[in-house]
């Protein structure tokens, strides 16, 4: 207790040095929290994709189809409980800044398989009697105002021509990583209108979802699925969703590594920085540690003191980042909504938070503390007056 | 332990050698030194700068080591101890008095003395009535709330000898009490020293240059190039 009470009050000797010390640490737990939020984020698809789901597209890439007729035959096969489909539609709204995913899908059927969309039964039917109608987000409709009824005008850019929708429902998400960004309307009106503009493309679909009756049987149904188009003129290339996002997250890779290097790298620059100021601390404090020691008080106890004094400030700047990581992160969040559907600071990180700041405050005060330790009773007096 | 006549000998030192190193060169500080010091006595030791005055205190106190010889308190060769016994040693022994106080900053003045008991079995009222009794002593019961520089000089050193005394130690070590107080406050301080030795039996070795510090010591001995002598009162 009275060591806590002493490296407490040694901490706030110097106020201006020990507050900007916190204030580097908060500012370092801060950008940490918020690389390794942008790296969830990015793999927010991949941690939200499910297990009993399989993702069936073209071999040779994904912006080539498969053929309709696939749905019937991919349905037949062993394991596979029930198909849905979509296309990607890659349309724009007023301009391209306003981007957000959107889909052309079976909608019964796509509903069913990604039940982490929560759309009320009136939605449903209402979205489902309307050929011209779309399903949204929760947050795309409250970042463009939409409300269900409005119509809704998109640029097509892979289907060209000027889109009209009406908006019958809007989706939340069941889970907090559930992305309710995304926009979807139905497959028959894309492809009906193709078929008047430009038939060559109606009936082609861009992804096949594929609902399996047990997800240990994954590997053995994407095998059959591929295995039923060989030596076709559209192979499949059959993977589960995760490995489906995977491929997408892989593309970008390097940015990902390079933010998490910056990110170990900010906690490497505030451990100088708090080993800084532990020096400095111990440096001044020589006398007083000669004078405990000369007192009988023994090495572990002046350890008690620079250790505690190191983690005391490591912590409370921890304590206070992390604190901030919450608004700062959800405001960051709605700026980059676009880009970023989930941007949720995870568990982990809060985790990742605290451990590094006491492996900061300990590394930190172990030079210190070597040289409290060892200073010689005598030397050290000699340093005051 | 050794007794002399009626006196009962608190340090014994047998032929203390000590020397430091000065870049590659050795110089040698105390050679072959002998002298015995005597329960409730008060010792002052003078001497010129570099006679080695407060490396014979340091020796005595145990916060340094010689090279060869024998430093007995009270019935304990400290030179035979290690780093961590003597440490226990110098809690249950020593009291320090300083010429710079030597206060902790940060601690109030009861705190402050209550620092050498932080090391004792003593629970928390027990401490406190220590630590009051000592403060009241030095009279400065009622600035015990105060941090040091909330205090003068004198009334810092005056918490420094409260701090020095409240563990009941066998000796008390000085090393220039006076040396950082005006006139005034050091005579109060000397006189406090004084009382110490007389009323409680306190055992002090004070190092000083101050003539007038050494007239309140029993026995003077002064220290010049290694060699001690006895200074005629």
């Amino acid at each position: 207790m009275f060591l806590l009470k002493l490296l407490t009050r040694n901490a706030l000797r110097h106020r201006l040095r020990t507050g900007l010390t916190i204030l580097g640490i908060t500012i370092a737990i801060l950008a940490f929290g918020l690389l390794r939020t942008v790296v969830s984020a990015w793999y927010a698809g991949v941690n939200a994709s499910s297990a009993a789901r399989l993702i069936s597209r073209n071999a040779i890439s994904l912006t080539f189809s498969l053929p309709l007729s696939y749905l019937e035959r991919i349905r037949q096969v062993e394991g596979v409980k029930s198909v849905s489909y979509a296309n990607w539609f890659g349309g724009i709204y007023i301009t391209e800044k306003n981007f957000f995913p959107n889909f052309a899908v079976e909608p019964k059927s796509y509903f069913e398989l990604y039940p982490e969309f929560v759309l009320s039964p009136e939605d449903k039917r209402a979205f489902l009697a309307d050929r011209k109608g779309c399903v949204v987000g929760r947050r795309l409709a409250e970042r463009f105002g939409w409300k269900v009824g409005d119509s809704i005008t998109l640029k097509g850019t892979i289907f060209p021509g000027t889109w009209e929708f009406v908006l019958r429902g809007i989706y939340r998400g069941a889970e907090k990583s559930t992305d309710e960004n995304q926009f979807f309307f139905q497959w028959d009106y894309l492809n009906e209108t193709l078929k008047k503009t430009a038939a060559r493309r109606a009936d082609q679909l861009g992804v096949i979802i594929l609902g399996l009756k047990n997800p240990q049987t994954a590997a053995e149904t994407s095998l059959a699925v591929d295995a039923r188009f060989k030596n076709s003129l559209a192979e499949t290339l059959t993977e589960t969703e995760k490995a489906f996002q995977l491929s997408f997250v892989s593309m970008t890779e390097a940015i990902v590594v390079a933010i998490r290097i910056v990110s170990y790298v900010v906690i490497v620059i505030i451990m100088a920085v708090v080993a800084n100021t532990m020096a400095m601390t111990a440096r001044e404090r020589i006398g007083e540690y000669a004078i405990f020691k000369a007192m009988g008080f023994r090495g572990y106890y002046i350890a008690g003191m620079v250790f505690g004094e190191s983690l005391f400030i490591s912590m409370t700047g921890c304590a206070v980042g992390i604190v901030l990581t919450f608004p700062v992160a959800a405001r960051f969040g709605k700026i980059m909504g676009a880009f970023f559907p989930v941007f949720q600071v995870e568990r982990s990180t809060l985790y990742l938070d605290v451990a590094f700041c006491l492996v900061v405050g300990l590394v930190a005060a172990v030079f210190p503390t070597w040289r409290a330790v060892r200073i010689g009773i005598a030397d050290g007096l000699r340093r005051i007056g | 332990m050794a007794d002399s006549g009626e006196r009962r000998i608190v340090v014994s030192i047998r032929n203390a050698a000590k020397s430091y190193l000065r870049g590659s060169q050795v110089v040698p500080v105390l050679e072959d030194l002998s002298f015995e010091i005597f329960h409730g006595e008060f010792l002052a030791l003078m001497g010129p700068s570099g006679s080695g005055k407060s490396t014979l205190l340091n020796l005595i106190a145990g916060i340094d080591s010689v090279d060869s010889g024998s430093i007995v308190v009270d019935g304990v060769d400290i030179a035979t101890l290690g780093e961590r016994e003597l440490a226990d040693w110098r809690a249950a022994h020593v009291g320090f008095i300083f010429q710079f106080y030597n206060l902790i900053p940060v601690l109030t003045a009861f705190e402050n003395v209550e620092l050498p008991l932080l090391l004792t079995p003593l629970g928390r009222r027990e401490r406190r009535e220590h630590v009051l009794a000592a403060l009241e002593v030095v009279g400065l019961a009622d600035r015990m709330e105060h941090y040091p520089s909330q205090l003068s000089g004198g009334q810092q050193q005056r918490v420094a000898i409260a701090r020095a005394v409240v563990s009941d130690p066998s000796i008390l070590v000085a090393d220039e009490p006076t040396g950082d107080l005006d006139r005034v406050s050091a005579e109060e301080i000397l006189h406090l020293m004084a009382q110490l030795n007389s009323a409680f039996g306190k055992t002090i070795i004070m190092v000083t240059h101050d003539p007038r510090a050494a007239e309140k010591a029993h026995t003077v001995r002064h220290l010049e190039k290694g060699v001690l002598s006895d200074v005629p009162s």
